[in-house]
């Protein structure tokens, strides 16, 4: 079936109908990652988007369930060169087609990608539809994709109550360390599948509990601080500071998550309350936005966002470049720091924008990008040992002084 | 961390001549590596011995040093040149050994020059075995498991702990024989005991069998702040077991998910920081195909092909990064060329699939077994980009040039499916399209995985493939499925054929439709960021990006393909220098090339870069979009003078010598004519079809006469028949393949072969010098040693040259560059062959005589007279030193191979011996060549009947020379008679000691053996030619090069070489 993918500006491009048979608008994005489709659907920061992927090649290993970064995929539509008909990969569980069918996500396939992704780069992010209807009208749905807004997004991905996650009490619970995984034919074709491999070597987490907010949390934010040994209780996003405060724990993580950071007014004021205490918090993304914005800065949307595997974030204390796994269309406003508050930490190599915070006086610091990756690079991973040496030496902090 | 001012002159080592694994890539890497180092205003001193390489251009470096690449020549030239530091890691493993010599003996330390780049200690680490394994265990990375075994027991103790399938490896045995593969203990057994048996130590190495596990490279960049990025990687279709210099290798990877991407990614950078390796590095992995658990294979601390490859694939210059990473610039301080907005501290993107292949020589090694192992065998490849993989394959595929252009173009029908199932065992060049016919005949994916181990990924894709000859086939022809077939790559003669309509009428059908190619550009970030290279590939599922440039002149510059035996790196050489020169001129410069391995597929040497297939299809689309001016085909090799009529028939102007001339050099009738115009004689001969025509030809002659295919290259196929009963062998080879043109059948004169490459305006010609060959006729030119100024002819032959070459390119209205071989038998020249074009001998004879010839040769295409550009026409003044060319050959890569020299090409590469003296330059050629003796003194000489004469004379030679000589039979007898002392062996069936176990021993220096005629007359002859390369030993089978061996080590003494800077060369 035909489909055709139709921009704000006019432009229309005819395609394949794949996934859901169903008409969708939506802010149209771009990412840049080579493999990782699968995390990528399954990012909630993606609600209220849709997103191309610029590698042309999607679907060949097929859907692996066990690497969803949350229980669905959230983007609005999925936008492709050419999903393989066939795929191919010994965990692979079912197509790309099956799922996006079965999880109601309508998608186009064989439009030109690259000369979309030029198009959002000129001109920035845009709204689109993604329909089948050949007898579209254009004068109709363009003032339509204008008014569209992903609007309050937060609230749609966060979960609806908190839960607990227990720490890891020893490594073997992590699956095989990355490298040292071993096969054993028999256990294959009895069924037995690899979990994936972990590069988590010591349980340094052990004993310390987060608090870890949900504004749209990437499952691999709580599972790499879990594999540490720490013990997690997600919460959801629209829970007050009061009762995070009162369950004390030693440290509070701040997700990711979709949206204009702007929206989320109420979260905000809960977040400043959380800035006042001692507790020692850590931030990604939205969490990192939120924070900022929460502390008197500013943010501003960018002209088409960082999305892919392969950004170059610069640790300003250390002079080191980390390649990053990033996602986001949002982004503080380095100029309007005020550096009694907060002082950059992180910069991107490439445009020079804020990658990332010190919160002046504080055990806060926080990042724009991704170091828990899924997709993308795990060269930052050692940022959430950073947190939990932060949240063992306020601890130290705290019993000397007392 | 900005540039370390310390360094300003930096000793750049070269990987000296191509041979098979090492080969243009480093000639791209070092020339990058160069420019960038004087980019930062760095004195460069350069020392390469090849001489068909752009890096040792005279623009490329300050000082160049062609000269045999040795650590006793690299201590005089850092002696002699005092630089501060030295750059090891660009030139392949040649270079990397020199430098970590140098450094091993306290010679950089007690001349305070410093190791650029990765230090001594991280090599070491690398590249010593145990070493490496050590480290990999520290860091928790693992490698496969080996032990090595002097019992039986110990050998099942061990493969317990690790699991079956293991792989055997006995110590010291000839080609690896007596190893295997054991899947279970009852094998082991009987494998080792056979092994150790076979083994001259008793030992066998027993090692975790990885074969059949997925293939995965990552191309690393590291500097010294410790930041570090993966470029690329890469995924071999072809499964572990197969060199990936032979693998057909796809970019990125496309059956990983993003899981075990990163897990493999995480582990480079890991071994690439624990190696605190700075600039790039090369690290392959096995990744068991049905679980996370992989082996690190190898490390490369240092350019390789790969990354000449990653680079080529992705756009991100790896040679140039990793030169300014040894200066102490950091990743994030250097820009990214494409961009010029972003850094090089970030990871490439694509938004295209890449596919390599290897082009394989066994066109030219008929004998040769053909399957691919760990030993890589390809002396080149190609590269092709397309939004699809189908397309890449098929673009891929038909950038070979072998005659192939789709995946029926090796005919498999035949076979029925158990037969097709034992073909299909064999790892071999033509494993694809066995599959492909498998499909055809419905055998499922799972049994083509079970036994070639590829990924049901691609066995998937080339269904695909088969599906759309299928529908082309039997299917309506709807503008529908043209363009699917187009998506998918097809040409247009396929098409044609498949549909069974003309290839015309496809072309038709796809202008009315316009269904035509639209280009895309390369720009490492996905069209993230605005890049404004112009790096182009094609495709047909996307909108042309191309940008029209209007500019007031535009010339098409033809590469020259993938490197093969007969067409090497001179003729990228040659179309580098010819694209600066029309840049330098005013043109706009456009190349297209699929070689990923060259200077000229660099995205900044031409204007615009096309990466595509140099077929007529390819070009047109090419052709279309940039509207040239003109086309220049005569620095481009056989690939690019193909493609002539083509071009006139799109319209483009040929620039400098027309299309039809270029043909009456080639059509035997037409040049009969010409010679007779011009009153040059050559050798009575005829051009034939059919064995039974060229039998009378051959008789009427009188044997022995040279037969060859017109159109070829390298002396493909060519062959000196001494009876009807080879000429019937002969061309029966020769047609196994169709001929378009006929085959030449001339009369053999013995004599001197001479050689030329003159420049003409269409009036005067300009020749740089005359190049004289060592071995006389029958020995392929590419494969003779090349004296130039050549040393042994009157002056009155040289006049008759010069006359002769000056009649020859004016009565071909040559303008630009033109070869011709000579034979001069006595005072009487005859002419052998002209090709109006540029020759594998430019690039030697432009840096000896410092007369840049390819880019005089531009000029004159422009439109210059040789008066005006300052010459004196005529044969120039000779040099007052003697520069010889030596050819390389691979012989020990390609098992089964004859390595006797013929008419037909056989070498990899070549080096240069320079010196005042022509004793000092042979011995310096035979140098860089690896000849480097006398070891043993010990020798064997076994020769033909016809030969014993000469070789007695050789005998005494080396006799003189301190050398014991071995001899079979008749040999040691007319030697002995002769008074030469020769120690009988028997022969290879008689009883031991033989002479194999002679050169098996190890003892042996050097083994002369001069084939009877034809082909594999003489097994033993033949046994003991590959026992020799196979052990190392030299073996010499033209008795003139044997004879320039004996002159090189007679005048052979331990004063120091003389070096010479080829950019103070000059002829006046």
């Amino acid at each position: 079936m035909k489909a055709f993918l139709i921009l704000e500006d006019g432009t229309v491009f005819e395609g394949t109908h794949i996934g859901a048979d169903r008409e969708v608008v939506s802010e149209i994005v771009f990412n840049t990652s080579m493999a990782g489709y699968l995390e990528v659907l399954t990012d909630p920061s993606y609600a209220g988007q849709a997103v191309c992927m610029t590698y042309p090649l999607i679907g060949n290993y097929g859907i692996c369930i066990d690497d969803m970064e949350s229980k669905k995929p959230w983007p609005d539509g999925f936008i492709v060169r050419e999903l393989s008909r066939n795929f191919s990969n010994f965990r692979a569980d079912f197509s790309i087609q099956q799922f996006l069918e079965e999880n109601h996500i309508p998608g186009i396939a064989g439009i030109d990608t690259r000369a979309l992704t030029k198009i959002l780069r000129k001109k920035g992010t845009m709204n689109g539809m993604i329909t089948t209807d050949e007898q579209y009208k254009l004068d109709k749905i363009l003032p339509r994709l204008k008014a569209y807004t992903t609007g309050k997004v937060v609230e749609k991905v966060t979960c609806k109550e908190k839960y607990k996650l227990k720490g890891s009490q020893n490594l073997s619970e992590n699956g095989a360390l990355s490298g040292s995984a071993k096969f054993v034919l028999a256990d294959y074709e009895a069924g037995k599948r690899e979990k994936k491999p972990s590069l988590v070597k010591n349980l340094n987490g052990a004993g310390i509990h987060i608090a870890l907010l949900d504004f749209g949390m990437k499952d691999n934010i709580a599972d790499s601080l879990k594999r540490r040994g720490c013990d997690v209780t997600v919460y959801p996003a629209t829970t007050s500071a009061a009762e995070i405060i009162d369950a004390n724990p030693d440290g509070i993580m701040l997700s990711n998550g979709p949206g204009d950071p702007k929206e989320c007014t109420s979260i905000i004021v809960e977040i400043k309350k959380l800035y006042d205490t001692n507790i020692p918090i850590f931030a990604i993304c939205l969490g990192h936005q939120l924070m900022a914005l929460a502390t008197g800065a500013d943010t501003y949307k960018m002209k088409y966002g960082h999305r892919g595997g392969n950004h170059p974030v610069k640790d300003l204390a250390t002079g080191r470049v980390y390649i990053s796994s990033q996602n986001h269309g949002y982004v503080v406003d380095m100029d309007k720091l005020d550096p009694n508050v907060a002082t950059p930490a992180f910069i991107n190599v490439n445009d020079g924008t804020n990658e990332g915070l010190y919160y002046t006086g504080k055990n806060i610091f926080t990042v724009q990008f991704h170091p828990e990756a899924c997709c993308g690079p795990q060269d930052s991973s050692f940022l959430f040992d950073r947190f939990i040496d932060m949240i063992k030496s306020a601890k130290m902090e705290v019993s000397k002084n007392a | 961390m900005p540039k370390n001012p310390d360094v300003r002159k930096v000793m750049v080592i070269g990987s000296g001549p191509i041979v098979i694994g090492q080969a243009a890539e480093f000639d791209y890497a070092g020339t990058q590596a160069c420019r960038s180092l004087k980019e930062e205003g760095i004195e460069v001193v350069l020392v390469n011995s090849n001489p068909a390489t752009i890096m040792t251009d005279r623009d490329i470096a300050d000082k160049v040093y062609i000269e045999p690449l040795t650590t006793k020549v690299l201590e005089q030239i850092i002696e002699k040149e005092k630089p501060d530091s030295i750059l090891p890691t660009l030139g392949g493993q040649a270079g990397l050994n020199l430098g970590m010599e140098l450094e091993e003996s306290g010679f950089l330390a007690s001349h305070h020059v410093k190791l650029l780049g990765t230090t001594a200690a991280t090599i070491r680490k690398a590249e010593d075995r145990q070493a490496f394994k050590d480290t990999m265990e520290k860091i928790g990375e693992p490698c496969a498991a080996s032990l090595v075994v002097e019992n039986v027991a110990d050998g099942v103790a061990f493969t317990n702990t690790i699991g079956y399938p293991v792989v055997l490896r006995p110590a010291y045995t000839l080609g690896g024989s007596g190893g295997g593969i054991a899947h279970n203990q009852l094998e082991l057994e009987e494998i080792l005991e056979n092994g150790l048996r076979l083994s001259r130590v008793g030992q066998v190495l027993v090692e975790r069998c990885i074969a059949g596990w997925k293939e995965i490279e990552y191309e690393v960049m590291r500097d010294s702040a410790g930041n570090c990025i993966t470029v690329c990687n890469m995924e071999n279709i072809d499964p572990v077991g197969v060199h990936t210099g032979d693998s057909i290798v796809v970019a990125p990877s496309q059956t990983l998910s993003d899981k075990e991407y990163q897990m493999l990614r995480t582990s480079a950078l890991n071994i690439i920081s624990e190696l605190n390796i700075t600039g790039g590095c090369n690290v392959q992995f096995a990744l068991h195909p049905t679980s996370f658990e992989y082996c690190v294979i190898e490390v490369n601390p240092r350019v390789s092909r790969s990354s000449a490859l990653a680079s080529k694939a992705t756009g991100y210059p790896i040679a140039k990064v990793a030169a300014k990473i040894a200066l102490g610039y950091t990743l994030d301080e250097i820009k990214n060329a494409i961009t010029g907005k972003t850094y090089a501290s970030f990871e490439p993107t694509l938004d295209y699939c890449v596919v390599k292949m290897p082009r394989l020589p066994f066109d030219k090694f008929i004998t040769a077994k053909r399957t691919l192992t760990t030993q890589m065998k390809a002396t080149g490849e190609v590269m092709s980009i397309c939004t699809n993989f189908e397309g890449a394959l098929m673009k891929a595929i038909r950038s070979l040039e072998q005659h192939v252009d789709c995946l029926r173009s090796y005919d498999f029908s035949e076979l029925d499916t158990e037969a097709l199932l034992r073909r299909m065992q064999k790892v071999d060049d033509q494993r694809i399209y066995v599959i492909a016919e498998a499909l055809r005949k419905g055998i499922d994916y799972d049994t083509i995985y079970n036994i070639t181990r590829i990924d049901r990924w691609f066995i998937d894709k080339i269904a695909i493939l088969v599906e759309m000859e299928h529908a082309l086939e039997t299917q309506p022809f709807t503008l529908e499925l043209l363009k699917e077939a187009k998506r998918l790559e097809f040409p247009d003669s396929v098409i044609a054929r498949l549909v069974g309509i003309e290839e015309s009428e496809v072309k038709q059908m796809r202008y009315e439709n316009h269904v035509t190619a639209s280009f895309k550009m390369v720009d490492t970030c996905a069209a993230e960021f605005e890049a404004s290279t112009p790096y182009y590939y094609s495709c047909y599922d996307g909108i042309n990006e191309a940008v029209e440039t209007k500019p007031p002149k535009k010339v098409l510059v033809l590469g020259s393909g993938p490197i093969r035996i007969g067409q090497g790196i001179e003729f990228d050489y040659c179309s580098v220098h010819a694209t600066w020169a029309f840049s330098k001129a005013g043109y706009e410069t456009v190349i297209i090339n699929n070689n990923p391995e060259t200077v000229s597929t660099d995205f900044d040497i031409a204007d615009k870069l096309y990466f595509e297939p140099l077929t007529p299809e390819d070009v047109e689309n090419i052709v279309n979009i940039e509207k040239p001016d003109g086309a220049v085909v005569q620095f481009g090799g056989q690939t690019a003078i193909k493609l002539t009529e083509s071009l006139m028939k799109m319209g483009v102007p040929i620039l400098g010598t027309k299309a039809e001339d270029v043909d009456a050099a080639e059509d035997r009738e037409l040049f009969d004519k010409i010679l007779e115009k011009t009153q040059i004689p050559r050798a009575a001969g005829g051009t034939v079809y059919t064995a039974e025509e060229a039998k009378t030809v051959a008789n009427r002659l009188g044997y022995p006469v040279l037969v060859r295919p017109s159109y070829v290259l390298g002396g493909q196929g060519m062959q000196i028949a001494i009876s009807d009963k080879e000429i019937e062998e002969f061309m029966e080879i020769i047609n196994r393949i169709a001929q378009d043109h006929p085959i030449l059948v001339d009369k053999y004169l013995q004599g001197k072969e001479l050689e030329v490459d003159a420049v003409c305006d269409g009036t005067d010609i300009l020749i740089p010098g005359i190049m004289e060959h060592i071995e006389r006729t029958g020995v392929h030119s590419g494969d003779s040693i090349s004296v130039y100024p050549a040393h042994t002819i009157t002056n009155k032959v040289k006049e008759t040259i010069a006359e002769y070459t000056r009649r020859l390119a004016k009565a071909l209205h040559v303008k630009g560059l033109i070869n011709i071989q000579f034979i001069a038998v006595g005072e009487e020249v005859f002419v052998i062959e002209v090709n109006p074009r540029s020759s594998r001998t430019v690039p030697y004879i432009s840096k000896v005589t410092g007369i840049p010839i390819v880019d005089l040769a531009t000029e004159v295409i422009i439109g210059k007279t040789i008066r005006e550009l300052g010459y004196e026409p005529g044969l120039q003044k000779e040099a007052d030193y003697v520069a010889i060319k030596m050819p390389v050959f691979s012989f020990e890569k390609i098992r089964g191979a004859e390595i006797s020299l013929g008419p037909e090409m056989k070498s990899t590469g070549e080096c240069l011996g320079i010196a005042k003296t022509f004793n000092e330059a042979l011995y310096k050629a035979f140098l860089g060549a690896g000849i480097d003796l006398p070891r043993h003194k010990r020798m064997i000489i076994t020769v033909k009947d016809a030969d014993k004469g000469e070789a007695i004379e050789i005998g005494r030679r080396f006799e003189k020379l301190g050398y014991t000589i071995y001899a079979t039979r008749s040999t040691a007898k007319a030697l002995n008679d002769a008074g030469v002392k020769a120690k009988k062996v028997n022969k290879i069936q008689q009883e031991s000691p033989t002479v194999m176990d002679l050169i098996l021993g190890h003892k042996i220096d050097l083994v002369i053996d001069t084939p009877t005629q034809g082909r594999d007359k003489s097994r033993d002859g033949f046994l003991i030619r590959r026992t020799s390369i196979e052990t190392g030993v030299n073996c010499i089978t033209a008795l003139d090069t044997a004879k320039a061996l004996a002159t090189s080590l007679e005048n052979k003494n331990d004063n120091p070489l003389t070096l010479i800077n080829i950019v103070t060369v000059q002829t006046s």
